[in-house]
């Protein structure tokens, strides 16, 4: 059986296993929507209800659920709380909706959330998976929100529609357009890349510090 | 209904706005099987046939099921693809053993590839006819199938170069993208 604590599971999906920055996965809403922190954050919320919602249901019911359809089932599952979301979200943030438009139904084939089904809600206890769910829905909103502001604070110099520069800067249009979107995840992932090498290197010269430096 | 012409349809889902550079759909695939040129093309033909028969099934679904209960649109559309997937890959099993080993693991991944359901959705919200969503899906199929074989032409080439060892894998992957979907940005006054 499963050697982890109530807390690992927790914290595993905001950091060591972020769905986005180290697995890669869910990476469509990741890029399309980050062009300001508004649209990220209300990504992150649809998907955040999505993935505990449904991982709650999924991990009660897992009983009910044959396992030659369980993925169908998975997906049905998911359909119900994506649509759901949808029209939460037309009815109480309709200039978001209009904004994300297509991609909040996209939530649905949004690999992160039938991975954790798959993976961890299929296996677990409700309170087990609902704690995963969180976690990860945590590590995908910190992925979400870091990109937007990155894209949103050079693209159009402001936070959350509040001006940071003053008048004189000079907007990087390019960070908006999606072209920006690739390069700050590249961008984000080279760094990550370089702070995981610099780790690397020093426990390994740990011993020889001084000469080395 | 909407009144576009096919011409403008079939060349803005091919380059203008480009599935998998302008609206980042379909990244899976495009982060996955695009490390050769070969994969990537047997890739993107598996998905115009795809997405041509999603097209077509959302078509029909939206005229004859869903005018009187559109709530259900997503759960419908993701079961038809599913099961349209699962009933293309019998059918080239059966008919075509060959052409089934090669596209192998491939054909299930397109399930989850949202490029499929993107398209599906797309067509519904601007309301495009038969033949105007026969003409958008043929066009970002093969806008599908540039970019991943733009992609994988130039990672083949970058595999022989001398990268820093942070960038090498998804970093430098990414920052190829950022650069061809600029590249793709010059399209944009064609229209």
């Amino acid at each position: 059986m499963r050697t982890t604590t109530a807390s690992q599971d927790f914290i595993r999906g905001i950091w060591k296993e972020n769905p986005v920055l180290i697995q890669m996965l869910g990476l469509c809403p990741a890029l399309a929507v980050t062009n300001s922190v508004a649209n990220a954050l209300a990504m992150s919320a649809a998907t955040f209800f999505v993935i505990c919602c449904s991982s709650i249901l999924i991990s009660t019911c897992k009983r009910f659920i044959p396992h030659e359809v369980r993925i169908s089932a998975y997906i049905l599952v998911i359909a119900t709380f994506v649509t759901l979301a949808d029209m939460l979200l037309q009815a109480y943030a309709p200039a978001q909706h209009k904004e994300l438009g297509a991609f909040i139904a996209l939530i649905v084939v949004n690999c992160m959330i039938l991975g954790r089904q798959e993976a961890f809600s299929s296996k677990n206890t409700v309170l087990r998976s609902l704690l995963d769910a969180v976690g990860t829905g945590i590590g995908f909103t910190i992925a979400l929100v870091m990109m937007g502001g990155f894209r949103e604070l050079l693209g159009t110099g402001s936070f959350l529609g509040y001006s940071m520069f003053g008048p004189n800067f000079e907007p990087w249009v390019i960070m908006v357009l999606p072209a920006g979107g690739f390069l700050t995840l590249g961008f984000i992932l080279l760094a990550m890349g370089y702070i995981e090498q610099r780790k690397k290197t020093k426990q390994s010269e740990e011993p020889v510090a001084e000469v080395s430096s | 209904m909407n009144d576009q012409t096919l011409f403008s349809i079939f060349f803005s889902a091919l380059v203008v706005n480009n599935f998998t550079l302008a609206l980042f759909l379909g990244l899976c695939p495009f982060m996955g099987v695009s490390a050769r040129v070969e994969t990537a093309l047997r890739m993107g033909f598996a998905n115009i046939f795809v997405l041509v028969l999603t097209s077509l099934a959302a078509w029909f679904l939206n005229t004859y099921i869903l005018e009187t209960a559109p709530y259900l649109r997503i759960i419908s559309f993701i079961i038809v693809i599913a099961s349209l997937v699962q009933i293309v890959e019998m059918a080239i099993k059966k008919l075509s053993p060959a052409l089934f080993r090669q596209l192998g693991i491939f054909l299930p991944l397109i399930t989850t590839n949202c490029a499929i359901l993107g398209l599906a959705i797309f067509q519904t919200n601007r309301g495009y006819g038969f033949l105007q969503g026969l003409t958008f899906a043929i066009g970002a199929g093969l806008g599908l199938t540039l970019a991943l074989v733009l992609m994988a032409s130039i990672r083949e080439s970058v595999e022989f170069s001398d990268v820093p060892g942070i960038a090498k894998g998804t970093g430098l992957v990414l920052i190829i993208a950022g650069t061809l979907s600029m590249a793709f940005m010059g399209f944009a006054g064609l229209l």
